[in-house]
């Protein structure tokens, strides 16, 4: 089994400790020497699986996760989750002890399954129960070629505790190989359908394209630059921004939240929330929802997407129907290259001369979006709770002259480093978790800043303080395995999204809404998160309230992660 | 409520919001001189959760209006907040007139920001991006 494993190079395998894959564990570590896979000690297996959706965030690689088969997979399932939504590759090996024989006592009656995959097999992209070790073999490059093909997803195998811990016959040995991983192409979209896209964008005066998980790699978010400056057509990312697919300040970058109004052709890449862009919701009534487009009549919509050729039943994350002109199930990062030579092609002088006129419009309106974002973090500037825009831009100025890397989300601080930093590489932001779980946030942060390691980079964490609290032992994880970040806590003291929903439902109920922080509130006591810091081994700064405070706490806290050591800095901040 | 409704509902209350094209003070009918109790308005404003999404400033973010300083008019404020067309409604149950009128007069009197030039990060970020 370790021989299977370690051909297929993964560098790292998260795991908190099981008695259904202690034989693996022990034979990792001896056999297989700690490295290549080597072992990262997790303290929670949802912290497991985040780590390496984080990690191939940055990475592009799977981490390999070890959990139990029953308990372990299920403290890990919401993290697998949200990996799945988002389209990540996590390798998962389960042990489990199928044959009752082999059953030691009531704890692994307990722990054993007949089936142990069936219960994330609703979001997961494949999984299987080898019966034999020739079976693990096949299986277990299967499964890795499985993740690692667009759509990426998390993969499941069942390691048997039997055929872990028996010995292998001597006359099995010699029928034993190690199968060889072989290269997968991704799905390219159709050369007809991509020849019509192409027609349906040059000919487009106001063409709009709206990005999801564009990017799985740096040349994706190249191939969209290149797109969008042949078409000098503007270019949105979601308001949850899922992947680093176009530089921030980018001349044709257009604000998320301008609307479809303008647009006559609007084209969604990987875009898994693309019917709310084109549509409008209003509340009916408590809660029915009437869709009106935003689009113009005639407005031509097409899409392009991997999530199309990766849809199951159960969990609903397909998103809304989109009534397109033109869906092409396929990667785009894979189908950019024959778009825009197709587009290429179709450019006329006339038409790039059009292309120029609305191309100087738009980076004029980039400009005049960003002098207005810098406007608008002047309010409140001096505010204490601090205002998350001056959290950002005092984050911006300590790390503008490193190289730095995002490895959090930023939805819950109103945005504002899209707005304010200047984001150019692929690898300087991680995007969103897939299916909103909480709890992501801080192992993901700490997985990416693992990949992040072996280049040297600062990873930067803004760390909602809800999400922390879910498994906050992932800091003592960083620290253990010397992982350089660099935390700071959005500390608004509260599960904040949460009360504005109870805002909203009280003042539809005519009730009080000053009782809205009851149930969702994190003060009284409040949590010191430096202390908390401390006692997992990491450097602890804060409480910070005084805005002119963060500047010199920060570039503190730079100085610990430069040493190679994992930081932490608590900002009591605004709400959003 | 649970994780995973979180994500369904939060996805529902966001798109509920149309999007803003920039974040500029609401237009409409002039400001008025308040006649209510700034201090009292501020008291409410917290008490009344405004600040869950304007900030405690009213310095609003991403998808929430900055409000500090508004430029409607009362009446215009108070009918927005009545029949809204980006947030939810508040009754004259949850926050009467009188109330509004004190949290409009605590709006009124937060003291306008620095100017970008006159705030040095800002500043180095307006004119070396």
């Amino acid at each position: 089994m370790v021989d299977v494993i370690k051909s297929l190079g993964i560098e790292y395998v998260a795991a908190n400790p099981g008695s259904s894959f202690r034989a693996l564990h022990e034979s990792l570590i001896n056999y297989g020497g700690n490295t290549k896979p080597e072992l990262l000690t997790c303290c929670h297996e949802e912290s497991s699986v985040a780590m390496a959706h984080g990690y191939a965030k940055i990475d592009g690689t799977p981490m390999m996760v070890m959990a139990h088969g029953t308990v372990g997979l299920q403290h890990a399932s919401m993290a697998i989750y949200n990996a799945y939504a988002d389209r990540v590759p996590v390798y998962i090996v389960i042990g489990n002890i199928l044959d009752a024989q082999f059953r030691r006592s009531d704890v692994e009656w307990t722990h054993a399954v007949q089936d142990a995959a069936a219960m994330v097999r609703d979001y997961t992209k494949w999984d299987d129960t080898p019966a034999s070790l020739t079976h693990f073999g096949e299986s277990a490059v299967r499964a890795y070629k499985i993740a690692t093909t667009p759509p990426y997803g998390p993969v499941v195998i069942v390691a048997d505790a039997a055929m872990q811990e028996e010995p292998i016959p001597a006359g099995e040995r010699p029928r034993l190989r190690v199968p060889r991983l072989t290269p997968t192409s991704p799905p390219v979209g159709d050369s007809g359908a991509v020849s019509e896209l192409a027609r349906m964008l040059v000919a487009a005066e106001n063409p709009r394209i709206i990005a999801g998980r564009v990017a799985r790699t740096p040349k994706g978010l190249e191939l969209l630059v290149e797109l969008a400056e042949l078409l000098q057509a503007p270019v949105q990312d979601m308001r949850f921004t899922l992947r680093m697919n176009f530089p921030s300040r980018h001349p044709l970058m257009m604000s998320p939240t301008v609307p479809v109004t303008d647009a006559d052709m609007v084209l969604g890449i990987e875009h898994p929330e693309f019917f709310m862009n084109l549509n409008a919701l209003t509340p009916t009534n408590r809660m029915g929802m009437e869709a009106t487009p935003r689009y113009k009549p005639g407005t031509k919509i097409a899409t392009i997407s991997s999530s199309d050729l990766l849809t199951k039943s159960n969990y609903q994350d397909a998103g809304r129907y989109i009534e397109a002109d033109l869906a092409i199930p396929a990667d785009a990062e894979a189908t950019l290259p024959a778009l825009i030579d197709a587009c290429r092609k179709l450019v006329t002088p006339e038409r790039k001369r059009v292309f120029e006129t609305r191309g100087a419009r738009l980076a004029a309106d980039s400009r005049r979006a960003y002098e207005q974002a810098l406007e608008h973090s002047s309010w409140g500037w001096d505010a204490s709770p601090i205002s998350t825009a001056r959290l950002s831009a005092e984050i911006w100025n300590q790390i503008k002259d490193e190289d730095w890397s995002l490895v959090s989300d930023v939805s819950f601080i109103s945005s504002w480093p899209h707005r304010l930093w200047d984001i150019t590489k692929h690898h300087q932001y991680i995007g969103w978790s897939g299916a909103y779980g909480i709890g992501y946030g801080a192992p993901a942060a700490v997985g990416a800043a693992l990949a992040n390691r072996r280049h040297g980079r600062l990873s930067v964490n803004i760390q909602c303080d809800g999400d922390l609290n879910y498994a906050p032992a992932v800091l003592w994880t960083a620290a253990h395995h010397r992982i350089p970040l660099l935390t700071i806590m959005h500390n608004n003291r509260a599960y904040h999204q949460e009360r504005m929903f109870i805002v909203d439902m009280a003042t539809r109920a005519n009730r009080d809404v000053g009782r809205a922080g009851i149930g969702n509130n994190l003060d009284t006591p409040h949590i010191d998160y430096a202390s908390l810091a401390k006692a997992y081994g990491v450097y602890g700064a804060g409480p910070i309230t005084n805005p002119n405070d963060l500047g010199p706490a920060l570039k503190r806290a730079i100085e610990v992660v430069k040493r190679g050591e994992p930081a932490l800095v608590d900002v009591v901040t605004q709400p959003r | 409520m649970t994780r995973a409704l979180f994500a369904c509902v939060a996805l529902v209350f966001w798109t509920a919001v149309p999007p803003l094209r920039a974040q500029v003070p609401a237009p409409a009918a002039a400001a008025q001189t308040p006649t209510g109790n700034a201090e009292n308005g501020k008291r409410l404003f917290t008490e009344k959760s405004c600040y869950f999404c304007h900030g405690t400033e009213g310095q609003g973010g991403v998808l929430y209006p900055r409000i500090a300083r508004v430029q409607r008019g009362l009446d215009n404020f108070v009918r927005y907040v009545r029949r809204p067309a980006r947030m939810a409604a508040y009754s004259d149950t949850v926050v009467s007139d009188a109330e509004l009128a004190d949290i409009y007069a605590f709006l009124r009197a937060l003291p306008a920001p620095k100017a970008v030039k006159d705030i040095p990060l800002l500043e180095q970020m307006r004119t070396k991006p």
